[in-house]
């Protein structure tokens, strides 16, 4: 904790302290933790000077935040108007049946988090699934179960210890 | 580099790197864009820098990788320079081809020439594509020539010459009159003419002094990023524009305000603002005119109000980002309580342009009321996916058939949505209709940011309505109560519709509450949210009236009113969707037309995606 404390100061210096920066500084707080854990929350207020609210009330209004733990893959359905029209809403009801969660929600294994986004702006490809940084296009309900595999498999090979992963 | 100290030195420097460049050189311009980046750009421009060194051509050719090119469809693209021979659909594995036959060689190689399907005709070079040959690309067009790390092609290609006459040889209230003389309009939405906006933040009181120029690059429409690849591709334009607005106003500290999910943007605008910096067009004393300005990037929160300019203000100074009531304009009071004038990515782009062209010419170009060219992103149903430029009064059709190449699939034309969240879907019967800010709004719908979503046969519009609305409900930041308890009430009535659950009344509840969000909201989010479902009833109404006395969704659509099932004469009996099906809902003997159980089927559609025969039916 102590470390934590530290951590956070160095993120808040960098801003200097200044109070217009509390989404810079919450955004370097997340990727540090790839969440906002609420010990950090509280450094943060205390550090800058700020009713713990205001930093809270920043923390849930804006998308960008979680306050909950994170697995560690990353799964975003596009649900921009072009990937809508496309077929996303099947892909997105298919991801949820395969992962068993809801957006929003990580795996118990704490291998998937679930997100959705308001359009990547690379509609031609719609509709869209990225996994971490990996862009999948055109996906249909079918491709998902395959897409997944991919890191399914990562993870599991991790576990056992084994260097190579078969596709 | 030192810094430029006047306009002769910004000259001498722009002579000395034309100088230096050789136009007859062959020059590789790959898209860098976030499309093709998704396609695997990023090992092709490798496989070409390998290649290049391995055939020992590093000093005969020169690899440049640009901002998005626009024709999004056939990524990753290619277009060799001086000759401009176009190349589509490139993979890693034709680069040592490209260069031992068409550079080295000159030969095309015709698989990878673009084939317009309507009339299966092979364009060799870029202007021959359909696709661009209507386009007028003058904001956009610079994007394929730009490596945006590299400012000395933004320079080769006469960059920062607008500012540098706008500094020594125009004073603020002038260039202010040749903007509104140019009757540019604000092209993030509202439409608002940037000039009066401009001369309205410089003649605001101030008593320190202190005013603020903003770029709006929290372009939050789902289905539009030409702001995006603006700002990717070409930020320098941008940061010109601000310059030059920034000195008419008598500002001297600036904000790019840009999305999260633009990472690619992020970089490239950092990097064009050290550069910036360096040769002396950012900073004190700029091109040694007296004239001090630079600029902050701050990295929006992921929150869709945060495009509404009193909303962005609050989240740059740390709050959450709510709006408040514009009684006051940001222009007196905006950010920190100070003018402030915000404009968007596009409408800063054109400035240089204006100043270059002279505001006549500029002018010359579009409709009585939108003047200049717009950038659109055509996305959806259609079969050329891009970022086209036209000129405002361009009709739909024009934008649909002749630069879309009209709908997959040979399916039909049913609608297109203009203008985000915020515009209206409009039918065939419009498609006519010139595109300009005016005329837009006449018919129900908007300009917007430039978002064009082409929608056919097999979209419902009751369900395109629904997802607007549940979009908007969810990114209503809550503030008032027309909007925050009025999209709730919308988006039920509409959910109850498209489960079949809906009753005599709710389009006429609809309509009411629709025009109550419009009158009594207090931002623009919620004046324009009852859009998408006002033009639908508008245009569509029929389709309301079987999801609600028919139950029946005409699209095929909504799932609920939906069935699958096999069509028998087309089952071959193969087993695929047999195996498909995650819910054992299939059974049949191989060889044998199969069935659903209709109690099992969850309606997930795998077994329509897995059948080759197209057997399977939904009604």
């Amino acid at each position: 904790m102590v470390n934590d404390y530290e951590k956070v100061k160095a993120i808040v210096d960098r801003y200097g302290g200044k109070h217009d920066s509390v989404i810079a500084i919450l955004q370097d707080v997340q990727s540090e933790y790839h969440y906002l854990p609420e010990h950090t929350l509280r450094a943060v207020a205390s550090q800058l000077g700020l009713p713990l609210i205001q930093i809270c009330g920043v923390a849930t209004f804006f998308k960008a935040f979680s306050l909950k733990p994170r697995g560690e893959h990353t799964v975003t359905v596009c649900l921009g108007t072009a990937c809508h029209v496309r077929g996303a809403p099947a892909v997105l009801d298919e991801v949820k049946r395969q992962l068993g969660i809801e957006p929003g929600n990580t795996t118990n294994d704490m291998r998937f988090t679930l997100e959705t986004v308001n359009c990547l702006g690379a509609c031609a490809l719609g509709p869209i699934v990225v996994v971490d940084d990996e862009y999948h296009g055109q996906v249909s309900p079918r491709k998902v179960k395959k897409v997944l595999s991919k890191y399914k498999k990562t993870v599991r090979d991790r576990r056992h210890g084994e260097i190579t992963v078969t596709s | 580099m030192e810094r430029l100290r006047s306009p002769v030195e910004l000259e001498q420097l722009r002579l000395k790197i034309l100088s230096q460049r050789k136009p007859e050189k062959p020059c590789i311009s790959i898209c860098g864009g976030t499309g093709c980046h998704a396609y695997g750009c990023e090992d092709v421009a490798k496989a070409f820098k390998n290649e290049i060194k391995r055939q020992g051509l590093s000093k005969q050719v020169e690899l440049k990788v640009t901002g998005c090119h626009g024709f999004c469809e056939r990524g990753p693209l290619m277009v060799l320079h001086p000759q401009k021979i176009f190349y589509q659909r490139v993979s890693s594995d034709d680069v040592s081809e490209i260069i031992a036959e068409t550079v080295v060689k000159g030969n095309i190689i015709d698989r990878l020439l673009y084939v317009d399907p309507v009339s299966g005709e092979k364009a060799q070079f870029e202007k021959d594509v359909p696709f661009y040959k209507i386009q007028q690309r003058l904001v956009f067009g610079n994007n394929g020539l730009i490596d945006p790390t590299n400012i000395e092609d933004y320079l080769a290609t006469g960059g920062y010459s607008a500012l540098s006459q706008a500094l020594f040889n125009m004073q603020p209230e002038e260039i202010i009159e040749e903007i509104k003389k140019s009757d540019l309009r604000g092209r993030g939405g509202g439409g608002f003419p940037t000039g009066r906006k401009w001369e309205s933040c410089r003649n605001a009181p101030s008593s320190d002094g202190i005013r603020y120029v903003i770029c709006n690059a929290d372009e939050g429409d789902p289905g539009a990023y030409m702001d995006r690849s603006l700002l990717e591709g070409n930020p320098h334009s941008v940061l010109e524009g601000m310059v030059i607005g920034a000195y008419a106003v008598g500002a001297h500290d600036g904000y790019v305000y840009v999305r999260l999910e633009y990472p690619l943007a992020l970089k490239n605008l950092g990097i064009a603002l050290s550069q910036a910096r360096e040769y002396g067009f950012l900073g004190q004393n700029i091109l040694g005119s007296g004239f001090d300005f630079d600029v902050k990037i701050s990295r929006g929160g992921g929150a869709f109000i945060c495009g509404e300019s009193t909303a962005l203000m609050a989240s740059l100074e740390g709050r959450v980002g709510e709006p408040r009531p514009k009684h006051i304009h940001t222009t007196l009071q905006g950010l920190y309580g100070k003018p402030t004038n915000l404009n968007n990515v596009e409408t800063w782009a054109n400035v240089p342009l204006i100043i270059n062209r002279g505001a006549y010419s500029y002018s010359q170009i579009g409709t009585d009321g939108s003047k200049g060219t717009k950038i659109f992103s055509l996305v959806g149903k259609i079969n050329n996916t891009g970022l086209v430029e036209v000129p405002m009064g361009i009709t739909l059709k024009e934008i649909i058939y002749d630069i879309g190449g009209g709908i997959p699939h040979g399916k039909k034309f049913k609608a297109i949505q203009t203008g985000g969240p915020s515009g209206g879907c409009l039918p065939e019967s419009l498609i006519d209709l010139p595109v300009d800010f005016d005329r837009l709004t006449e018919v129900g719908s908007m300009m917007g940011s430039g978002g064009m979503i082409v929608m056919d046969e097999g979209t419902c519009m009751v369900d395109i309505a629904r997802y607007f609305v549940k979009f908007l409900t969810e990114e209503s930041c809550g503030k008032c109560v027309p909007c925050r308890e009025g999209l709730d009430r919308m988006l039920d009535i509409l959910t109850d519709i498209t489960e079949g659950k809906g009753k005599e009344g709710d389009i006429e509840l609809l309509e009411e509450l629709g025009n109550l969000l419009k009158e009594a909201s207090l931002c623009a989010l919620g004046t324009t949210a009852s859009n998408p479902v006002l033009s639908t009833i508008k245009y569509f109404r029929s389709e309301y009236e079987a999801h609600i006395r028919e139950k029946r969704c005409p699209a095929g659509v909504c799932k609920a009113l939906i069935t699958f099932t096999i069509d028998e004469e087309k089952c071959t009996g193969c087993g695929v969707c047999l195996k498909e099906c995650p819910q054992q809902a299939i059974s049949g003997e191989k060889k044998k037309p199969h069935t659903i159980d209709q109690s099992k089927c969850i309606r997930c559609g795998l077994c329509r995606d897995s059948c080759k025969f197209d057997a399977i039916i939904v009604v």
